[in-house]
């Protein structure tokens, strides 16, 4: 499996450093190419998000990953060393344990490869929470000692979200290496035989699309018929539910958008299909994110831009609940990748 | 700058909407027509994209192409669909000439003895 890129911090790309990033998201707000987001909320009748009671809590258990996508918005890769800490994980599950969050969400990097996740994974469930993993697949093929992982979800009941990008390969590997279609719908395949993606085993396995370049995503709905279709004709693989989520403007795929000149017509697209109706629902409102070194964000896009929580603490380990739901929520110029047309979240469409 | 140093510049597409401002009766009706066109009915937003997408190949209209590209995608057409798209505008085309071998052949026929 090649890879499609490397990471920026390994290749010294200026964009490895998030102030950078933020410099390059609020200078086209400054020469009034993008307006402002928070004015646009508010121009629209949306107001300041403010938190709602937190549904899920979404863990970065380290940038490690067995792939390096083009548009990866954590800029992970196999060369990014942060994962979580056994200290840190229990930290999360002593703030979980004094919160009713029903949903724990495991992201990375590959989740996966961070040594204390499979006992974490047991542990979230002995709270009596359901939980979700953001697994890219080719890591249940990648190495013999995760051959095992469909049969370690089935037994707990893990919701296994993945990404897929399109249903053939050669878009696919466009963006998340070659070889990596391959290895994914061997990897469904596996999930299928203990029963992931069949309708009457309560054991979900739901794909996730984004649009392979600077376009935004289509018609949930429309998409995951054609996904289902092409992909038990083609393959035999079942899956439940397919999830759009719009690349935001951020990291590697800032990266690729400054590159190709994108940046500017990107953000306008994104800008004029702002939906106030999707603004209403973001994720950020019901999600709290924790970063690999314990650190609280609104979501995984603030995390990755380095903006943590308005808390006067934003550490998982001294951050109550009461303080958290009396934040006001923080938004900048990225913000407008969720708001566009029918919304984008880490469930997928909004509206 | 001469607005005629090149017949096209990427950017008017973005300016479509100031038809109006020379004719905004018909362009509002135009507008309103259109987008009633685009909209799921009978045929799904997708088909009509991939049909648009033919028609500005067959109409050779930068325009159209740049727009029905980007929308064509949006909606998850995939690049084979795409150029099928494409094949189908240059199969009428080209068919449309050959069609007409029929007109030349009864006129041949008309004037031979």
């Amino acid at each position: 499996m090649a890879l499609a890129t490397t990471s920026l911090l390994r290749r010294g790309s200026n964009l490895a450093d998030t102030s950078e990033q933020l410099r390059v998201l609020r200078s086209s707000n400054a020469d009034d190419a993008i307006p402002s987001f928070a004015g646009m909320l508010r121009d629209r009748g949306v107001g300041r998000l403010t938190p709602l009671e937190p549904r899920v809590l979404q863990i970065n258990l380290g940038k490690m990953c067995n792939q390096a996508c083009k548009h990866c918005h954590v800029d992970a890769g196999p060369d990014r060393t942060e994962i979580m800490s056994r200290e840190t994980l229990e930290q999360c599950l002593t703030f979980l344990a004094t919160s009713a969050i029903p949903i724990v969400d495991l992201t990375g990097g590959a989740p996966e490869m961070n040594p204390h996740f499979r006992w974490f994974v047991d542990e979230v469930a002995r709270l009596g929470r359901t939980v979700m993993v953001r697994c890219n697949l080719t890591i249940i093929v990648a190495n013999p000692k995760y051959h095992d992982l469909p049969s370690f979800y089935a037994e707990r009941g893990v919701h296994v979200v993945s990404s897929l990008p399109f249903y053939e390969a050669s878009r696919t590997d466009r963006q998340r290496g070659s070889g990596v279609f391959a290895d994914s719908i061997k990897a469904m395949q596996m999930l299928n035989d203990v029963g992931y993606g069949a309708p009457d085993t309560g054991l979900r396995l739901d794909l996730v699309y984004n649009p392979v370049g600077a376009i935004l995503p289509g018609p949930q709905a429309l998409l995951e018929q054609d996904f289902k279709r092409a992909l038990d004709k083609q393959h035999g693989v079942q899956f439940n539910t397919l999830i759009c989520i719009t690349n935001m403007p951020i990291s590697r795929f800032l990266e690729f958008l400054l590159d190709r000149g994108l940046y500017t017509s990107y953000m306008q697209t994104l800008v004029s299909a702002f939906n106030p109706a999707a603004a209403l629902g973001v994720m950020c409102r019901d999600t709290i994110s924790v970063g690999w070194d314990g650190m609280v964000y609104d979501c995984d896009f603030n995390q990755m831009l380095d903006l943590p929580v308005a808390c006067s603490s934003t550490h998982i380990a001294s951050l109550s609940i009461e303080q958290l739901q009396a934040r006001a929520i923080v938004v900048d110029q990225h913000c407008y990748g969720c708001t566009a047309g029918a919304g984008s979240s880490c469930g997928g469409q909004l509206t | 700058m001469d607005t005629m140093s090149s017949y096209y510049n990427p950017a008017d597409l973005g300016k479509f909407g100031a038809i109006a401002d020379f004719q905004p009766q018909l362009a509002e009706k135009f507008f309103a027509w259109y987008g009633e066109v685009f909209a799921e009915g009978a045929l799904t937003q997708r088909e009509k994209s991939l049909i648009a997408l033919a028609v500005a190949h067959a109409v050779q209209c930068p325009y159209c192409i740049d727009a029905y590209t980007t929308d064509s995608l949006q909606k998850g057409a995939s690049e084979q669909m795409m150029m099928e798209a494409v094949h189908v505008a240059a199969a009428i085309r080209g068919g449309a000439s050959l069609v007409h071998g029929v007109m030349m052949m009864n006129k041949v026929n008309d004037v031979s003895m």
